[in-house]
């Protein structure tokens, strides 16, 4: 399969359309945000910026319900944000504040808000997988109609769990959408120069389901490839990987002086923005007007403004708390 | 480096509890000054030291009780620092080039104090923690407990034993009181006198009119507190015939009899707690009698005060008891090892007394002379009291 | 009062569990058709069919990481890992998401999930079936570890950690299956708060636990022979620690060694023996000893086996050295 197969197919809908792109800029200028603030020290330790990728989360979001599960990874600001989590409550957290989503336990790496199922932001590559697995088969143990999006990059492909966990779904049928976000570089190392078969989506076929790859770059298709994961895993099919190709914008981290790619490679691939993409595609289709952007620029400028505001004033946990959601302790 | 060691304080005593240091490490002291107080089965002594100079170090902390001739302390003896010892600094620079690099200081004048237990050269005790803690409960000093853990580690057992040892043992129990251990220690020593001296007793009466008359006049002259009793001319006529008696005077010591050249009078002071001390007035001989007689005081009072010196009671050359005041007429006494003699008095009674054909009723002492045989003989003895009578007819002459 | 196996116990157990409770389900290699490599869970597949009595393929990891998104989901898993050695295949779930997804998602998940594990030497396994890991489980905070010794714990210990909020990990020592002993399957309270006193005693404490404790009550045995008489503690739970029933009996005994299957260096009993020092320290009247295997990896040999492992003699030997008293 290959990503023209499915770019042409979405209904275009205006208000959809518009939505996909608000979305799309929000986590944009929320990520902007982030790195100004990291770099003011308001923010610490890792930060994983999601730009360039930003199709991928806004688009396969559309096809979960708030009944399924989300299991992501530590690059997971823009599934948490189009997820429903408000953007205050997420800069909170990278703040290290006790109104942040995980009370300043988290981190950037670490987003979690069980009332919207979202399972976190998983740190270890390929970590997250086998709990999406356990989180589909308890759905199937309990007779649930939900399913579980499982996000994850294509560094995890590498890992055992990766492979494990596609053999366990597949054994035992249960309703994972497998979304590998394959932006070529397992952090600062090339998909070629660490895998033998680069192409992700063919590893299914060893464990016998089907996949798909998309161009991660176009928003529709992205929406449309993982409409289709989602309507097989939900009936009853068993698990589905789905390979969304795009590419991260920025470094691997804050942290990341990006020397293993060129500033053509990163400037080709900027050509391909997502979210200019779909400008000009809404553009050309006459459902974008400059005022409608201007409008979806300044009511976005605002949230995250109020996100920051909200994160500055927010209280500290306190510290005798430190110990409190630690498992495995004496009842008192 | 001098040594100040626990001193033998009388001739039983064994060891001594160190109650208090009178000086820490750093302090100068001078021979004769009082350094700490101890405890000894007899009283609470004040102890004196013998060196001057600088406390080094202190081994022995209060509460501990050690053997005599223990060392206790270590002074810094002042003499002339050695060439070589005397600090590199210029007494008189007139002006130092470059002050860059200050002058070396002197060394400290006292080393920081060391631990309890660090004996210099000593291994560091091994104690188990629980016997540690037991040995503090209790006032044990692990030291003088024999460790049998590995490695000679004291263990609980080994405290526990050695608390029961010391409940254990019939002299100095810790809970045993003051009166019962002072009598245990005088029976002791009482015991082997009877046991080793073969003693002999002589008597005589004395006509103290002369004396007493004496003493009344003497008396007139001199203020209420500085008045004399008579048991001082007693104790200066004692003094000065020893003179002429050094055999009397002295020790007997391994097999041997000792005249000491100094005559230290023990004089007997029951305590009102039960017991006594024979604490000694130095150089008897040499002192007036207004001196004798404020010697005198001042032991009585610190005697019953507990606060008598280390060489008050190690001391005293003869011992002199009277019990006069108690009705007593004649005083047979026990000599206190390693004394050879004791000089007793009684009461001053007046009798019937037959002088130059006529019988008058005169004052009249009994004096009694116990010996040691191994040293002197009844002739002597005789002599002896026979100066001693003589010398308080002439009062005037004490 | 029913007699029965250790093994018998837990699977006892189990199955209580799996009548009463809809969301308990079993997992892990060979959990079903075969009945379990220790037989513990043969006989559950026919009464509560494939879908609660899971048999999972060779990928501790994935299993182990489902039973986490089992728990989160609602379900209350009971994954079961052949052998301890086995279980560092899943070290990334157990360290990385179930001990820390409490905490880490600020209070919002927990992760009640139970996982039973056969440990410990002494069958000839030889170096990759064979090792004593548990004191590495009980350094990590958000879990809690129980290591079952007796039949009754065998029994109550499954029941009990079924009841936690949070993790919970058993380790079963392999050599326990077969032992007998007696299970009061009416009762409902299972206490995994203290360590219990097997035998009291007033000159030394044996603090030990799980595979080591029938060897301990030998060695004690011994030693009332010879007059010295021991007190042995099985620690059952080793986190969160019962420190109090140990400092209890040092008071006691004023002596203690620990008897553990573990290696010696950066162990278990080297924490038992730290917390000794830290509560305890007055009242110790020898160091702690400790009895611990060979630092080798377990050798398959039953002479080097038997040498690598503690033994009874070894245990008698330590505590004689505690009490005895050298001029």
């Amino acid at each position: 399969m290959t990503a023209s197969d499915t770019s042409a197919r979405p209904l275009v809908d205006r208000e959809h359309s518009l939505f996909l792109l608000r979305e799309m800029l929000r986590i944009r200028r929320f990520e902007e945000k982030a790195a100004e603030m990291y770099s003011l020290q308001k923010i610490h330790g890792f930060l994983h910026l999601y730009i360039g990728e930003e199709a991928t989360g806004v688009g396969a979001m559309q096809v979960f319900t708030q009944q399924d599960n989300i299991v992501a990874t530590y690059r997971e600001h823009g599934q948490a944000l189009v997820r429903g989590m408000p953007a205050r409550v997420l800069m909170a957290e990278m703040f290290g504040k006790a109104t942040g989503c995980s009370r300043g336990h988290g981190g950037s790496m670490h987003f979690f808000d069980v009332s919207r199922r979202f399972f976190g932001g998983y740190a270890i590559v390929g970590g997250g997988l086998p709990v999406a697995v356990g989180l589909a088969l308890a759905d199937k143990m309990q007779n649930r109609q939900a399913i579980t999006g499982c996000y994850f990059g294509d560094g995890a492909v590498a890992e055992g769990e990766f492979h494990e966990s596609m053999n366990l779904a597949a054994l035992w049928k249960l309703p994972v959408v497998f979304l590998c976000e394959n932006n070529l570089y397992a952090m600062g190392t090339a998909l070629e120069r660490y895998q033998a078969q680069t192409d992700i989506s063919r590893k299914a076929a060893a464990y016998g389901l089907p996949s798909s790859a998309v161009d991660g770059m176009d928003i529709l298709a992205v929406e449309a490839a993982a409409k289709q994961a989602a309507d097989y895993v939900r009936g009853g099919n068993g698990p589905y990987l789905l390979e969304s190709r795009t590419y991260r914008f920025r470094a691997h981290s804050m942290a990341d002086p990006d020397l293993y790619r060129t500033k053509e490679e990163i400037e080709g691939w900027k050509k391909r923005d997502p979210i200019v993409l779909f400008e000009r595609k809404l553009r050309e289709l006459g459902l974008l007007t400059d005022a409608d952007l201007a409008r979806i620029e300044s009511e976005i400028a605002t949230e995250i403004e109020d996100a920051v505001q909200f994160a500055e004033a927010s209280p500290r946990e306190p510290i005798e708390d430190l110990l409190k959601d630690v498992g495995g302790q004496v009842a008192r | 480096m001098a040594e100040f060691v626990m001193p033998q304080l009388g001739a039983d005593m064994g060891a001594g509890k160190l109650i208090q240091w009178r000086k820490k490490v750093g302090d100068r002291v001078q021979r004769g000054d009082i350094i700490a107080d101890v405890e000894t089965d007899k009283a609470d002594i004040e102890v004196e030291v013998f060196s001057s100079g600088t406390i080094e170090k202190i081994l022995i902390q209060p509460g501990e009780k050690v053997p005599v001739g223990t060392v206790m302390a270590l002074i810094r003896e002042e003499r002339k620092p050695a060439a070589a010892e005397v600090p590199a600094v210029p007494k008189e620079v007139v002006a130092p080039a470059a002050p860059a690099v200050p002058p070396p200081t002197p060394l400290p004048r006292a080393a920081p104090a060391a631990p309890a237990v660090a004996i210099p050269g000593a291994p560091r005790l091994h104690v188990s923690p629980v016997a540690r803690k037991l040995a503090a409960d209790l006032g044990i000093d692990p030291a003088t407990i024999t460790g049998t853990g590995p490695g000679g580690r004291i263990t609980l057992e080994d405290v526990q034993q050695a608390a029961q040892a010391q409940a254990a043992k019939p002299a100095p129990a810790p809970e045993m009181d003051r009166a019962a251990r002072m009598r245990q220690a005088i029976g002791a020593a009482m015991a082997r006198s009877k046991r080793e001296i073969p003693h002999y007793y002589l008597s005589t009466t004395i006509d103290m009119s002369r004396a007493l008359a004496w003493l009344t006049q003497e008396n007139l002259k001199r203020s209420v507190e500085d008045r004399l009793v008579y048991g001082v001319l007693m104790v200066k006529a004692v003094a000065l015939a020893l003179r002429q008696f050094p055999d009397l005077n002295g020790f007997w010591v391994a097999g041997k009899p000792i005249p000491k050249p100094d005559i230290h009078v023990g004089v007997a002071i029951s305590l009102r707690g039960g017991g006594l001390v024979a604490p000694a007035i130095h150089d008897t001989d040499r002192l007036s009698l207004g001196e004798l007689m404020k010697s005198f005081r001042d032991l009585i009072q610190r005697a019953r005060a507990g606060s008598l010196r280390s060489s008050e009671l190690s001391d005293p050359t003869i011992t002199v008891t009277s019990l006069g005041e108690q009705g007593v007429e004649a005083v047979f006494g026990v000599i206190y090892p390693p004394q050879v003699a004791l000089v007793g008095f009684g009461k001053i009674v007046e009798r019937p007394w037959a002088s130059d054909g006529q019988i008058t009723a005169r004052p009249i002492l009994t004096a009694t002379l116990s010996g040691d045989h191994r040293v002197t003989d009844g002739h002597r003895g005789g002599l002896f009291l026979a100066t001693v009578e003589r010398l308080l007819q002439e009062p005037s002459q004490l | 009062m029913t007699k029965m196996t250790y093994r018998e116990a837990v699977r006892a157990a189990m199955r209580k569990a799996l009548r009463e409770d809809p969301r308990v389900f079993l997992m892990g290699e060979d959990v079903g058709r075969y009945g379990g490599a220790f037989a513990v869970s043969l006989g559950l597949l026919a009464e509560f069919g494939p879908e609660r009595i899971r048999d999972a393929p060779l990928s501790e990891s994935a299993f182990f990481g489902a039973g986490i998104g089992a728990a989160l989901g609602g379900m209350r898993p009971i994954v079961e890992i052949m052998t301890i050695n086995f279980s560092m295949l899943a070290m990334d779930q157990i360290l990385n998401n179930a001990a820390t997804l409490r905490h880490m998602s600020g209070g919002q998940l927990n992760v009640p999930i139970v996982c039973r594990v056969a440990t410990g030497g002494g069958r000839q396994m030889a170096a990759q079936h064979s090792h004593s890991l548990e004191g590495w489980y009980a350094h990590i905070p958000g879990i809690k570890v129980l290591t079952p010794a007796t039949v009754p714990d065998a029994y109550g210990m499954v029941l009990a950690a079924l009841r936690e909020p949070d993790p919970v990990f058993i380790f079963e020592h392999a050599t326990l299956y077969p032992l007998e002993g007696e299970v009061d399957e009416s009762t409902e309270t299972f206490d995994i708060t203290r360590a219990a006193v097997m035998r009291p005693g007033k000159d030394v404490s044996l603090i030990t636990y799980g595979g080591t404790l029938g060897k301990t009550m030998q060695a004690a045995v011994r030693l009332a022979s010879d007059g010295v008489d021991a007190e042995v503690i099985d620690l059952r739970t080793l986190r969160p620690l019962d420190t109090r029933t140990i400092v209890n009996s040092v008071a006691k005994t004023h002596r203690a060694a620990v008897i553990d299957e573990a290696w010696r260096t950066g162990s278990f009993s080297a924490e038992i023996s730290a917390q000794i020092m830290e509560n305890a320290f007055d009242d110790l009247d020898a160091p702690v000893a400790r009895v611990c295997s060979a630092e080798a990896p377990m050798p398959y040999a039953k002479h080097l086996e038997a040498a690598a492992l503690p033994q009874v003699e070894q245990i008698v030997a330590a505590a004689q050295e505690l009490v005895s008293r050298h001029g």
